[in-house]
């Protein structure tokens, strides 16, 4: 928990370095080389990035923890509402991704495991890694020629109409979802593998078939909990790959999320809109570590327990 | 004649047959044999002994009777016979119900074996439901089964996980698992390899008891010779997956007759043998590997009665039962096995030394560590000192601190405050970066695990000229000139200093070790268990040089080891230790005949003899304690057998001299303990 | 009494291979490295020598015969303003085949060094850096790449600072950890029983211990550099028009994929795919042989 709140804290810091110290004159940035000093004088004022560093990124944080993310430099109004609307689309995206990689991720790397060597490893194995590698845009695009512009299954653009259902969003959000799935399906599939096969190739494993239990308790009772440990930390590391990877794949099918928000920002300099951003997604990262944590040691009693030596 | 009847008959004769059983790994793409054409039988009832070095196929002998070969592994053929059942011709669900009712096995390392994240009591009962026994039943019948294997307070042990045991009791459970279907064959494995001691002797007595009770054949495999000896009726030995001999037990170790048991015994230091009176023998050569191409007998290469017969055709098993019982070898020479040549001249050129000023001073030495929040205290003040050519054998469990006190004199961890060491009368900084470079070539170490002493990736000539370098000063022709020496000293030619460490076998590794240690001609070296890695017939070897080497260079030893035996061969003075503390320190034959301390007195009860004729023994009662948490008192008194009073518990004994130069800390007088012991030693005749 | 000669070593008591001999023999009988190997190799000769052979010069435009589809004379067809898709495909492995491998180049450096350090010493400047690497970690490169790349403008050299820098920490990671097990090993301690310098124990003694796991890295991390290098072009913020860069293409023109022109992307796309698995295959292959 705490170390969530170092690695948060150093974080915001790295943000606000980022965004406010390097670019130098915010002002200067905003307003172009041609404007006239006295203006950009005045908007740095306005801006309050003519104070002391310190007391920007107290007043900064302060705010940000109140839920104040500052005024955006492009539409000059708070950025939290747009934040926080960003935040409730890309969950929805990522949600899509999620309830349908870990499932399926799992079950691909159990059925490789149990097959290990056998043709069936090898084509998820080599096609998970080689879906893994890919970047989103890459899968993305080839994705819509197939089922958008050749088949003509799916709609390209991930904008639904106003007033969509939740089954007409859900259509929309398959084929931006795709290209997420896949970049998570070999990791997941490959750290599943590995889990069981370490676990299959354990002792307490030859202990419980040397008891005679048969195959299917093996594998459900002694095999599969110990295997899929690692596997839990591993899904919620990703989620920091899943937010770089919704920036690209927001962009591709103009999808209204924190990726896309963050890119606009960045190209347009809006810099509150940027660091708030950013560190929404740093907040976003740390939970769902901590989540990660507190369900391995809920799992492991080794952790819950600890020893008694 | 093997038993093939169709129907499953009452009781086969044999509980297990193996007939011309070949096995063989995949490795690199080719088939490398592990067994070859090995047979043995074991009687309904009988506790068959399968003894030899690593490499040779044991382990693999068991896994092929449950058909659990890893899966490079294959059965090249041979008949596998359980209570007259084909064992290969099972399909999955008859091996699963083989499995589940007449054949059990129990490995090493018992940790491994238990599922980490599941209750003890649900591994248990999951066994019972098998057969059809659920809920209550089953739980009742899993306490009863842990009550059988002597563990107290079954109904909460089985609430708990495998972590939270002790490795004894964690080894009690996987006991308590594989006779819960009371099989007819049960397969121990190494079962007491890598327990302490006392924990061993215990599991022991326990397998030991049950057999009474139970009515399962055992196959008891292990690499320990005294091991078997008192465990089982009839015992095989296997070389390079063969078996090169068999016979009843006794009869085997007192009469062996095959070179290879014959040297195999030879090596060991018994009965209580020393380095002055006698080097060990030695077995020359290696171990053929995993796969190795051999034609004629298996042996031959090492063996001093080879001849060339021995070394074209293969020796056929002679029978050479006599009125003692069945008994086989597999060599021509059988006759004359016994007369086997050394292999290394027993005489030593020992001057006794002239008694001069300690080399090494250690005084009120503490090491405290912090461990989740508590102070643990792995060495509490400790002090002896240590002359010129003298070693000191240090002797005690897991968590007794042996380790960390040959930390703590090189420097490598820093005492708590107040303690002090001092080397040729100077006192030595705690820390190693601020020790003198005189100081610190002065005291070096042999390692256990020499795959881990040494870099992997350097070459033996880099590993040793970095040494000759840093600790000896040396440079260019001297270097080179010393390097000779050095490798000429241990044993080793100019062939090995090319190549990476790797590629050198355990034995030579550890030379290489030694060689490191020796390089800038040290005052004292720390051996820290330098043997116990390594098979009996290379640790002989290495037990002759470590001897060699002192009588030579005058240099004196700190010798860590949990093997009695070698650590008596070796040391003229012993340390007991135990949670951290020196429980008896004087000289080795004092220590060992005793009068000593009653935790030194459990200690060598528990370990098996060869030739152990049946003794009272001492056996301690429950496990080390924490030294987080060590008992208050005497930190022996949760396990002393002859303890005498509340005193034991509240005040802690001092380390009182009982004669010159032997101490012991116990509030029991010298004069009563000598009482008490020689009545155990004479009780039984 | 002739006694058989005390434990003179014998002849076969060295194993006649050494371990790089080990791991060359078994990457050359993994088919995965081969595949992957023959792939990279297709595509690094594309950047050092395609001008040669491409049919067209990659950057002259045609704008007469733009968007034409795959023909006999075009065989990828061509773009919006008529240049040539396969000569563009071909020459646009030049740029992503450069900045990458320098990214990589840069994190292995940086990395290996940070991960011997925090790894060795431990303690309080390894509990300092470790966190600091671990926010790094939290943010994904896309984003560290987009705020750096505003704050310092775009250049092929801020990509790979970027991406250098972002790959660093993870490689670091995996050294330190590596580090952190090899202390543990006894020639560690047996080297400051010589009162080595902790330079000679880092470098001389630990170093070489962990070249395989920073090999194995080393590979895996240039994959997923190609990867954001050519997502930064895609976005726009990695390597400039009119560079014939495959990101760069299909950013330009996806926006026609509606209107049926396919050829305009699929090619650049399927390069990037081949060149991103052929690496992770070398990669795996690599892992494979110093894992078995």
């Amino acid at each position: 928990m705490s170390l969530s709140l170092v690695t948060l804290f150093l974080l915001s810091i790295m943000v606000f370095l980022g965004g406010q110290v390097l670019p130098g004159n915010v002002g200067r940035a905003i307003l172009g080389p041609f404007a006239d000093q006295r203006a950009v004088d005045a908007l740095n004022h306005t801006l309050g990035v003519d104070r002391p560093l310190l007391t920007q990124y107290a007043t900064w944080i302060w705010n940000f923890v109140r839920g104040d993310m500052g005024t955006s430099y492009i539409f000059r109004s708070p950025v939290a509402p747009f934040v926080i609307d960003a935040l409730g689309n890309s969950m929805k995206l990522a949600a899509v991704a999620f309830v349908l990689v870990v499932p399926i991720g799992i079950l691909g790397g159990v059925v490789a495991a149990l097959n290990l060597n056998r043709p069936l490893d090898r084509i998820i194995s080599l096609g998970g890694l080689s879906v893994t590698v890919l970047p989103e845009f890459v899968t993305g695009i080839i994705l819509i020629l197939i089922f958008g512009v050749w088949l003509r299954w799916l709609p390209i653009s991930a904008a639904w109409p106003k007033d969509a259902g939740f089954f007409t969003q859900l259509y929309y959000l398959i084929l931006p979802s795709l290209p997420l799935f896949l970049v998570l399906f070999g990791y997941i599939a490959r750290m599943a593998r590995s889990g069981m096969i370490e676990a299959l190739d354990s002792d307490y494993t030859r202990t419980a078939v040397l008891k005679g239990l048969p195959w299917r308790t093996v594998i459900w009772r002694h095999v599969l909990r110990n295997a899929l440990l690692p596997t839990i930390t591993v899904i919620a590391t990703q989620t920091g790959y899943l937010i770089g990877g919704l920036v690209v794949i927001e962009t591709l099918f103009r999808y209204q999320g924190i990726g896309s928000l963050i890119f606009t920002a960045a190209r347009g300099k809006d810099f509150p809109m940027l660091e708030s951003g950013i560190l929404t997604i740093g907040i976003v990262y740390a939970v769902a570590t901590l989540i990660a944590d507190f369900l391995y040691s809920v799992l492991n009693p080794r952790i819950r327990l600890g020893s008694d030596q | 004649m093997t038993n093939s009847a169709p129907t499953k008959p009452a009781k086969a004769e044999n509980a297990l047959e193996l007939t011309d059983l070949s096995v063989a790994y995949r490795v690199a793409g080719r088939n490398r044999a592990v067994l070859r054409n090995l047979s043995l039988n074991i009687r309904q009832g009988e506790a068959y002994g399968l003894v030899g070095e690593s490499g040779c196929g044991k382990s693999t002998v068991a896994l092929t009777v449950v058909r659990y070969l890893p899966r490079n592994g294959s059965i090249l053929g041979g008949v596998i016979s359980l209570d007259g059942q084909d064992v290969m011709k099972l399909d999955a669900e008859a091996l699963r119900r083989a499995r589940a009712e007449s054949v059990s096995m129990v490995y090493q390392d018992p940790g491994k074996a238990l599922n980490p994240s599941i209750r003890i009591g649900r591994q248990l009962t999951e066994i019972f439901e098998l057969g059809g026994v659920t809920g209550q039943a089953a739980t009742d019948r899993a306490i009863a089964m842990l009550n059988r294997v002597r563990i107290s307070d079954p109904p909460s042990v089985m609430q708990r996980y495998p972590h939270q045991l002790s490795g004894g009791m964690q080894q009690r459970v996987a006991i308590a698992m594989a006779l819960a279907n009371d099989p007819s064959m049960l397969i121990l494995d190494e079962p007491t390899t890598g327990l302490d001691a006392t924990v061993e002797a215990e599991v022991l007595d326990l397998i030991a008891q049950l057999r009474q009770e139970l009515s399962a054949s055992i196959l008891f495999i292990s690499h320990n010779l005294a091991v078997v000896s008192n465990m089982c009726d009839r015992v095989g030995v296997l070389y390079a997956g063969m078996l090169v001999e068999e016979g009843p037990t006794d009869v085997v170790f007192n009469d062996p007759r095959h070179p290879y048991t014959v040297a195999l015994l030879r090596c060991l230091p018994r009965g209580g043998q020393r380095k002055d009176q006698g080097r060990l023998d030695t077995i020359p050569g290696f171990l053929p590997g995993i796969g190795a191409d051999i034609k004629g007998c298996a042996f031959a290469d090492r063996c001093a009665l080879a001849d060339n017969r021995c070394r074209t055709e293969l020796p056929p098993l002679y029978d050479l039962s006599d009125e003692r019982g069945k008994r086989l070898s597999r060599c021509f020479h059988h006759d004359k096995a016994q007369a086997l040549p050394r292999a290394t001249p027993s005489d030593v050129a020992t001057a006794p030394k002239p008694t001069t000023a300690p080399v090494l001073r250690v005084a009120g030495l503490n090491k405290t560590y912090a461990s989740h929040g508590h102070p643990l205290r792995a060495v509490k003040d400790v002090s002896l000192d240590l002359r010129p050519g003298e070693t000191l054998g240090l002797v005690g469990e897991s968590g007794s601190g042996k380790t960390t006190f040959a930390r703590l004199l090189l420097g490598l961890v820093p005492p708590d405050d107040g303690g002090t060491i001092e080397l040729e009368g100077k006192a030595l900084a705690p820390k190693l970066e601020n020790r003198g470079d005189d100081q610190v070539k002065a005291m070096q170490i042999v390692f256990q695990n020499p795959d881990s002493a040494l870099n992997r990736s350097h070459s033996i000539r880099h590993i040793l000229s970095r040494a000759l370098k840093r600790l000896a000063g040396l440079s260019g022709k001297a270097q080179e000139a010393r390097l000779d020496d050095l490798v000429r000293a241990v044993r080793l030619t100019d062939r090995h200093l090319a190549v990476k460490p790797r590629q050198l076998s355990g034995g030579l590794k550890q030379r290489v070790a030694i060689a490191r240690a020796f390089a800038g001609d040290p005052r004292i070296v720390v051996c820290d268990e330098p043997t116990s890695a390594l098979d009996v017939s290379v640790q002989a070897a290495i037990l002759n040089l470590l001897a060699d080497l002192q009588s030579k260079e005058d240099v004196s030893y700190i010798f860590i080891s949990h093997d009695l035996g070698v650590v008596r061969y070796l040391s003229d003075k012993i340390a007991v230790l135990y949670l951290g503390r020196i429980m008896e320190i004087g000289p080795s034959e004092e220590v060992f005949s005793g009068p000593h301390h009653p935790y030194t007195e459990a200690l060598l009860s528990a370990v098996p003899q060869l030739d152990q004729t049946e003794t009272a023994r001492i056996r301690l009662d429950g496990e080390i304690p924490s030294a987080t948490n060590p008992p208050p008192g005497c930190v022996f008194n949760t396990r002393c057998p002859r303890k005498i009073g509340p005193i034991c518990e509240q005040q802690e004994p001092p380390l009182a001299e009982a004669q010159p130069g032997h101490s012991i800390r116990c509030h029991i007088p010298y004069p009563e303990l000598a009482r008490l012991q020689k009545a155990v030693v004479t009780e039984p005749a | 009494m002739s006694a058989v000669q005390t434990t003179s070593p014998t002849q076969d008591d060295t194993r006649r291979r050494s371990p790089m001999a080990d791991v060359f023999f078994s990457l050359m009988r993994s088919r995965t490295f081969l595949v992957g190997l023959v792939i990279v190799l297709f595509w690094v000769a594309c950047a050092l020598f395609g001008e040669h052979f491409a049919p067209y010069d990659p950057l002259a435009d045609d704008i007469i015969n733009a968007l034409a589809p795959p023909s006999s004379e075009h065989w990828f067809g061509t773009d919006q303003i008529g240049r040539d898709v396969f000569s563009r495909v071909i020459v646009g492995s030049r740029d992503i085949l450069t900045v990458a491998p320098l990214a990589t180049l840069l994190a292995t450096i940086a990395g290996t060094a940070l991960g011997l350090l925090t790894g060795y010493f431990r303690g309080i400047v390894d509990d300092v850096v470790s966190r600091i690497l671990e926010a790094f970690m939290a943010i994904p490169v896309v984003i560290v790449a987009l705020l750096a790349i505003v704050a310092l403008g775009t250049s092929k050299a801020t990509v790979i600072i970027v991406i250098g820098l972002s790959f660093a920490p993870i490689i670091a990671r995996t050294v330190r950890s590596a580090v952190l097990a090899e202390r543990e090993l006894d020639y560690v301690a047996a080297a400051q029983l010589r009162h080595e310098s902790a330079f000679h124990t880092m470098f001389v003694e630990i170093l070489p211990n962990v070249i395989p796991p920073i090999l194995v890295e080393t590979t895996v991390r240039l994959g997923y550099a190609i990867f954001a290098v050519a997502t930064l072009s895609f976005m726009g913020f990695g390597i400039q028009p009119p560079s014939p860069d495959w990101g760069l293409s299909i950013s330009s023109n996806y926006g026609m994929i509606g209107g049926g022109f396919w050829w305009t992307v699929l090619f650049d796309a399927l390069a990037i795919a081949s060149l991103v698995i052929g690496v992770n295959l070398v990669a795996d292959g690599v892992h494979g042989a110093l894992n078995d």
